[in-house]
């Protein structure tokens, strides 16, 4: 599912690259953890794969297909393939629970008909029946990022990128938010999320990506968050 | 492609942006407005030179009692110098449309009924106008081959184009046109600029949308078009407006004041205002679209 062949990440007018020489492969289906301290290179590794950005050497692969190779405008059609889900949810605060939803697929281009079967059925599997009509700002965080995931979702993507998303979250809502991925990733979509929460990986205890300075320090199948640190 | 989608994203872009969207609505209206009055000007000073070059004679004034220039020294002109003027004149046919001969009791008729309310005609003697021959040509810019022939011979005074007089005239307009027309070229610079500027804002204040856009997958196209089609809504908006005001103008001011008060001369017809404007709305759309594409290149990349 995801490749990456010896990747360096240099931004300009740095002097540390943000990843050094990364080689690692994600298969398809799996649930990955991207642990790491902040400046890690975990975001890096994200944007690279969404294409968001490039790398400076090296390359990532990408549901079959070579980043570096694909021209620009097949870039939407990559990240249709692949659903985004963040800490700060990213939502349209004018826009109630269902339009939020629905308007990642409006803008793709599905028709109305579509629409209307599919959004009521994501927001079943995320568990938001009923709060359809709702804004973002009457829902409380967990239900806003139930919201995002339904949103990363609703287009049956066959890759799940989650940046922190129980950054924001207490833990009672992030062990709801786990399981939500955990749903999702039983349904065949390959998840990769990047955490603090040491408390969530020790309990998942799926497959662990730690990062460190740009490098893969540890890459764990059932780990856990860290060593004694 | 969903019509209703980006249709409601466009209006409600044109509402959140609703200032900036009628600055750039009442800019391209006014650069619009003065390319298109330069574009009429051009267009009377060509409908006045159709009119006026067609009835402009060369006159040839011939000698009477007082002339004193070189060629008079002989005295007043002779029925013999008077006939051979006139034989030459018609053998310039076919460049000599018509020749008429004005005598001086006719040029004091003529004077006397210009001048009937001033009190100039009490002071003028019927004998102190000239008598002349006036003369058509069939091409009224060939005016020199006709002054070289005659300027200066025994029994002529002086050979006028009234042509000259006409052109101080163009010139003018011609003048204030191309006065009109760089003050409208500026005008549509700046208002490329503010519709440059606009879609940033745009852009900036729907930054959520379009990074989500972006994340989903939205091509590039569907991405831009709301931009593009506010850009293209507004510089339309103002191009109508701008129609209207070259509409006004014919109506009010040329058909109404200008025409009644000066009607020895001829005013631009419909015909003009039906050829500028559909210019105007293809130059006001083009420039914003032109606008509107190289900032969302630059802003809204993927």
């Amino acid at each position: 599912m995801i490749l990456f062949d010896r990747v360096t990440k240099l931004y300009a007018n740095q002097e540390h690259p943000a990843l050094d020489e990364v080689s690692l492969e994600i298969e398809k289906g799996e649930f990955v953890f991207l642990v790491g301290p902040s400046g890690s290179g975990k975001s890096t590794f994200l944007r690279l794969v969404l294409r968001e950005e490039r790398p400076t050497q090296g390359q990532v692969w990408v549901a079959g297909k070579e980043l570096n190779r694909l021209s620009n405008w097949k870039i939407p059609a990559l990240r249709r393939q692949i659903g985004t889900v963040f800490q700060d949810f990213r939502l349209l605060p004018n826009k109630s629970v269902a339009e939020n939803v629905a308007f990642a697929l409006e803008v793709i281009g599905k028709p109305a008909s579509h629409i209307r079967k599919v959004v009521p059925e994501v927001l079943e599997v995320v568990g938001l029946e009923g709060k359809e009509e709702r804004r973002p700002d009457e829902l409380s965080g967990g239900e806003q990022q139930r919201v995002a995931i339904a949103r990363a979702f609703v287009n049956r993507p066959i890759l799940l990128i989650a940046d922190e998303p129980t950054g924001n979250l207490d833990p009672g809502t992030s062990v709801g938010i786990m399981k939500l991925l955990d749903r999702i990733n039983q349904l065949g979509t390959t998840v990769v999320m990047s955490t603090h929460d040491q408390a969530i990986v020790d309990q998942m205890r799926r497959r662990v990506i730690e990062l460190e300075g740009g490098h893969v320090v540890r890459d764990q199948s059932r780990g856990v968050y860290g060593y004694a640190r | 492609m969903r019509a209703n989608f980006v249709a409601s994203e466009v209006s409600s872009g044109i509402r959140r942006n609703l200032t900036m969207t009628m600055a750039v609505v009442i800019t391209v209206a006014v650069s619009l407005g003065l390319f298109g009055a330069s574009m009429l000007v051009r267009a009377q000073v060509s409908t006045m030179k159709d009119f006026w070059y067609d009835k402009v004679e060369v006159s040839i004034f011939l000698c009477g009692k007082g002339s004193d220039t070189p060629s008079c020294a002989g005295g007043p002109v002779t029925g013999a110098q008077r006939d051979q003027i006139k034989a030459d004149l018609e053998s310039l046919k076919p460049l000599v449309d018509s020749v008429y001969y004005e005598s001086q009791a006719e040029a004091f008729a003529r004077f006397s009924e210009q001048f009937k309310n001033s009190p100039i005609i009490d002071n003028v003697k019927p004998t102190a106008l000239p008598e002349s021959f006036r003369v058509k040509l069939s091409d009224p810019t060939k005016y020199d081959v006709v002054a070289s022939a005659f300027a200066g011979r025994p029994g002529i005074e002086q050979v006028n184009d009234q042509r000259k007089i006409l052109d101080k005239f163009f010139q003018l307009l011609g003048g204030l046109q191309l006065i009109a027309l760089l003050i409208a070229l500026s005008m549509l610079v700046v208002t490329v600029l503010l519709i440059v500027n606009t879609m940033r804002v745009a852009a900036f204040s729907r930054r959520r949308e379009t990074s989500i856009m972006r994340l989903v997958g939205a091509s590039n196209f569907y991405i831009q078009l709301p931009f593009l089609l506010e850009a293209a809504v507004a510089a339309g908006i103002g191009a109508i407006l701008a129609v209207v005001g070259l509409v006004f103008v014919k109506i009010i001011v040329i058909d109404q004041v200008l025409a009644p008060s000066f009607q020895f001369t001829a005013f631009v017809g419909w015909d003009a205002v039906l050829a500028i404007a559909p210019l105007m709305i293809l130059v006001g759309v083009g420039l914003a679209a032109i606008a509107a594409f190289f900032t969302l290149r630059k802003y809204l990349r993927v």
